[in-house]
């Protein structure tokens, strides 16, 4: 055939044949249809190949297209305090969310916006922070709580605004706000870190759609009862994702609700007794280990975390120097002070160095290796039994009691109590503190231990540095006659659909050897404090018996020779006001820890702050709206 | 039927092949059939195309009724006419969605590359036909410049889908003008040697589109994802497809383009393999009557313009269904008949108005 098409185009012959030529063209015609048919036949296979051979695999990706599992976010769980009052709860509202990868110029979307909706430079600063940190895809809220007024608004505008969306959304509240902030704690959107951290788990299933996830307190350390199971939806969508009917549904089970030891009420009266001043509280019910109140001063409003805190008010938090995100109950290590000289007395009946009524005379100094040890009372308090060693606070006896036993056996005593230990309360985040030993001394410092060292030991001074936590936790011991507790914020668990409570149990940690009549000794010391000692104006006419011990921690060391007069050393190196106390001394109900800081002798804040909570918790008397508590120090002194 | 209306009656149909225009009416009713299911039942597309139908019709009914010999004079000032547009979109037209390719006349725009759909394949027959005596190779030479112009001109607007359609016409008038096996080997040899020369010449989205054609599972989610959408649709459809207006595919939105290019996914998805074989009986019906033409075609002129018609034809559905069933990489190419759009539809039934106007008109040459 290529011979002949030569030939047709050979220049060399001029006359052609019209049949010959007629030929060569429905040759190549046929050739064509050959062609047609070759490819007819090749899309036949082709088609056989797809809807034949393949049909099951891609009728499965059909349906998998049609089809999206959509996670069904559960309702988080609330917080309840004892008394069933609401510290965190959820509520629904309209958010505007933008979709970051959508949209070309940020800025300028959310200036557009702002033409609609109300966009405060808060929400900008917010949506910012949000955008840098998690860096995912999905929609990120710009303005939450959208009145009708603009979620109509915007409805009759959307058109302008590609990958932006209207959605209702439940938020978490907490309406406690500054007052619950440590202990509670807040939710937040999940970053990368907790991503992972999920995935380690295994919970990543259970997570998707979850945009929040517990931060701190409470709502970080019971997350996963909090959280509850997420439903699946099984929706048809179109190619943009956007759900056309629903075909089935696995429901969500909300998160079970936490009931609280705590009471609310008690809790802000103590919160609100600090006044102006730092520190915290914690009270614990002796007989369990329930924590009642746990309060951080000054607190910080967690509502602010929730959706992502803006910058601004993130630094102004951050770097205050009050420490508002401290939570000094739980993290703050302090010196007990004089707080600790009912244990010194313990461990001196205990090891059988003093008896009651063994006196020492306190000239108002101990000398030790040429060092002078003062009293806080110049003179001193003369002769001295262990009654009024308590009950007046003398340094002096507890100088020669802590040199008398040594420190390995005032460490391996206090150890009992929980000093130094993790107290394993059930948020997270807790400080172990100090109890100072020889080995701790050789581990921390790569250094032997000075006698010398061991002298201000007892009056709770030196290395000594507990939290409140710990101090409440030991006090509590000496309240139910020995037994220390795990404290507890969490009482009960409740199904969040029929309100059944499942209580935790109470956890003993253990049980101490200390004999009967030597608590008597201490107790009966310790209710002398409130009646005629250190704190007993405190508790002047209080109609319940109560025990206490009043405590004064420096801050700034005193040189030799030197005197601390107070209004001579700056606000933040004046020394912590500390007083620990139960009551009814008979058959305590409640065991208390308080430090006030910077606020002086324990006798004058911490005291009458501690007062007042007793009142409260056991006669219902609520204090009147506290005054600035400064003010009033400034004119009584 | 009065004698009258009977005369109107056959002066109005004796130039309209009553076998072509069958088949040209059965596919535009599976066009119709399927717009509505592609178009969510919207009454507007489908009025719309209906109206393209119509014109269409017309357009061919009227050019059935021009004899060739008047075409053949128009050849040359046609082809003329369209490279000088060409030129001017190329100089100053606009530029939609990236490619340039209307010309703004003042009272509307136009996309004469779709003109020279018809007038490379008629100006290259009328040149063969005037040198159909001795036809040599330069002569061959000088009609491969008269396409090659204007496809250059198209594929730098670019518009691959008109360029590649107006290749296959052109090449099919040379191939059936009897170009020289030899040579044709000899260009497909060095075609295959230019391939990365014209690699480097097609623009991103074009290489995109032939890198995905090799694997469009390599991007799913990018420009492998209209394929692979089509895929799914023509696959799951079937041995007897879900039925009319109950394609998933179809109706979520997961068919990209689902009136124009890609329709072939919407009917593969709800008519399954069987509807796909009847589609494919009905074009090879056309095709038949179109080479049945070409082969009783009484001129040199006549047989390249009829087969080069035919075979375009032929080039729209094969190129369409193999790149939605994924063959062949995605160039705009309509499927005849069925996409949405007048423009395709017209330029078509053109084609087969000239068909049935050379049917009609062969004895009258011969004699």
């Amino acid at each position: 055939m290529a011979m002949r098409s030569e030939l047709s185009i050979n220049p060399g012959i001029e006359l052609r044949n019209a049949q010959l030529e007629l030929h060569h063209f429905q040759v190549r015609l046929a050739v064509a249809a050959g062609l047609v048919l070759l490819s007819f036949l090749l899309l036949t296979g082709r088609f056989f190949y797809l809807q034949v051979v393949r049909h099951g695999e891609l009728y499965t990706l059909a349906e998998a297209n049609r089809i999206a599992v959509v996670p069904v976010v559960p309702n988080r769980g609330v917080i309840l305090d004892r008394n069933g009052v609401l510290l965190a709860h959820n509520f629904s509202a309209y958010t505007l969310e933008v979709q970051p990868d959508r949209v070309a110029n940020l800025e300028r979307l959310i200036d557009e916006l702002a033409t609609v909706v109300e966009i405060t430079p808060r929400d900008r600063r917010r949506f910012r922070r949000l955008l840098e940190e998690t860096k995912s895809v999905g929609t990120l809220p710009v303005r939450t709580r959208l009145s009708d007024v603009e979620i109509a608004r915007f409805a009759a505008v959307r058109y302008r605004f590609p990958g932006v969306e209207i959605n209702a959304r439940l938020f978490r509240h907490y309406p406690q706000g500054e007052v619950f902030s440590h202990v509670v704690g807040h939710i937040g959107r999940i970053n990368p870190r907790e991503v992972e951290q999920l995935q380690a788990e295994g919970l990543s299933a259970n997570y998707r759609g979850t945009d929040y996830i517990g931060k701190t307190g409470l709502e970080h350390q019971y997350e996963r009862i909090l959280h509850g199971t997420t439903g699946v939806e099984e929706v048809e969508v179109d190619s943009g994702g956007r759900p056309v009917r629903t075909l089935s549904r696995a429901s969500p089970v909300s998160g079970n609700n936490l009931v609280l030891n705590l009471d609310a009420r008690l809790q802000e009266i103590a919160y609100n007794a600090f006044g102006d001043y730092k520190g915290a509280l914690v009270a614990i019910d002796p007989a369990t280990g329930g924590v009642l109140a746990f309060v951080s001063k000054p607190g910080f409003d967690p509502n602010l975390f929730v959706d992502g805190i803006d910058a601004l008010n993130w630094n102004e938090l951050n770097t205050s120097p009050d420490k508002p995100l401290v939570n000094r109950a739980l993290a703050g290590t302090y010196p007990p002070g004089s707080t600790f000289k009912p244990y010194m007395a313990l461990a001196a009946l205990a090891y059988g160095k003093r008896t009651p009524q063994q006196t020492i005379n306190d000239p108002g100094y101990f000398m030790f290796g040429g060092h002078q040890f003062r009293d806080s009372r110049p003179g001193g308090h003369g002769v001295v039994d262990m009654y009024k060693s308590i009950v007046k606070s003398s340094d002096t006896y507890y100088y020669m009691l802590a040199n008398d036993l040594g420190i390995d056996a005032i460490a391996r005593f206090m150890a009992q109590f929980g000093f130094g230990t993790a107290t394993g309360i059930d948020i997270a985040g807790e400080a172990t503190g100090v109890l100072p030993s020889q080995e701790w001394k050789m581990r921390r410092f790569n250094q032997r231990w000075f006698p010398g060292e061991t002298i201000s030991i007892g009056i709770g001074q030196g290395y000594n540095a507990y939290t409140p936590l710990q101090l409440a936790q030991a006090v509590a011991i000496i309240a139910n006659g020995g037994t220390a507790y795990r404290p507890q914020l969490v009482s009960a668990v409740e199904d969040h659909r029929t309100r059944e409570r499942a209580a935790v149990d109470p956890r003993q940690l253990r049980a101490l050897n200390l004999k009967r009549e030597h608590l008597a000794v201490v107790r009966e010391a310790l209710i002398g404090v409130n009646k005629e000692g250190t704190a007993a104006r405190s508790f002047a006419n209080a109609p319940y018996l109560s025990a206490g011990k009043t405590g004064t921690a420096q801050v700034i060391g005193i040189k030799q020779g030197e005197k601390y007069v107070e209004s001579r050393v700056l606000e933040e190196h004046r020394d912590h006001s500390l007083f620990i106390a139960y009551a009814p001394a008979d058959n305590p109900r409640i065991a208390v820890a308080v430090i006030v800081e910077n606020a002086g002798f324990g006798a004058r804040a911490a005291a009458p702050l501690t007062r007042k909570i007793l009142d409260y918790y056991l006669l219902g008397k609520v204090p009147p709206p506290v005054r600035r508590v400064k003010d009033d120090d400034a004119s009584s002194s | 039927m009065h004698p009258a209306a009977r005369r109107l009656a056959h002066s109005l149909t004796r130039n309209i092949d009553g076998t072509l225009f069958g088949i040209v009416l059965a596919l535009l009713a599976v066009g119709v059939l399927v717009l509505v299911s592609a178009s969510n039942l919207s009454a507007m597309r489908v009025t719309g195309q209906l109206g393209n139908m119509l014109i269409a019709l017309c357009v061919m009914w009227l050019f059935a009724n021009i004899p060739p010999h008047f075409l053949m004079r128009l050849a040359l000032p046609l082809y003329v006419v369209g490279v000088l547009l060409l030129v001017a979109v190329a100089l100053f037209g606009d530029v939609i969605q990236g490619a340039r390719r209307w010309l703004d006349i003042g009272i509307t725009r136009i996309q004469p590359s779709e003109f020279m759909k018809i007038a490379v394949p008629l100006a290259m027959a009328w040149y063969f036909d005037r040198h159909e005596k001795t036809l040599r190779l330069a002569n061959y030479g000088v009609a491969a410049v008269m396409l090659v112009i204007p496809v250059a001109l198209i594929a730098r607007q670019p518009d691959l889908g008109t360029a590649v359609l107006i290749t296959a016409s052109g090449f099919f008038v040379l191939f059936l003008a009897g170009l020289s096996w030899r040579v044709i080997t000899g260009a497909a040899v060095a075609g295959a040697a230019a391939l990365p020369l014209v690699w480097s010449v097609l623009r991103d989205y074009q290489r995109q589109r032939i890198l995905t054609l090799l694997d469009p599972s390599q991007d799913p989610l990018g420009a492998g994802y209209h394929t692979l959408q089509s895929m799914i649709a023509v696959g799951s459809g079937g041995l007897f497809g879900k039925g009319w207006l109950n394609g998933s595919q179809t109706h979520l939105d997961f068919i990209p383009e689902r009136t124009t290019d890609f329709v072939f996914a919407v009917f593969a998805e709800e008519f399954g393999l069987l509807g796909c074989l009847a589609l494919l009986f009905l074009y090879l019906a056309a095709i038949s009557r179109g080479m049945f033409i070409t082969a009783n075609a009484p001129s040199l002129f006549a047989r390249l313009l009829c087969g080069a018609i035919t075979l375009t034809f032929f080039t729209y559905a094969f190129v369409n269904m193999g790149m939605v069933t994924g063959i062949l990489p995605v160039v705009g190419v309509p499927l005849p008949f069925v996409s949405y759009g007048g423009t395709a539809l017209v330029s078509i039934c053109l084609g087969f108005g000239i068909l049935m106007s050379v049917y009609s008109h062969r004895k009258l040459v011969q004699t």
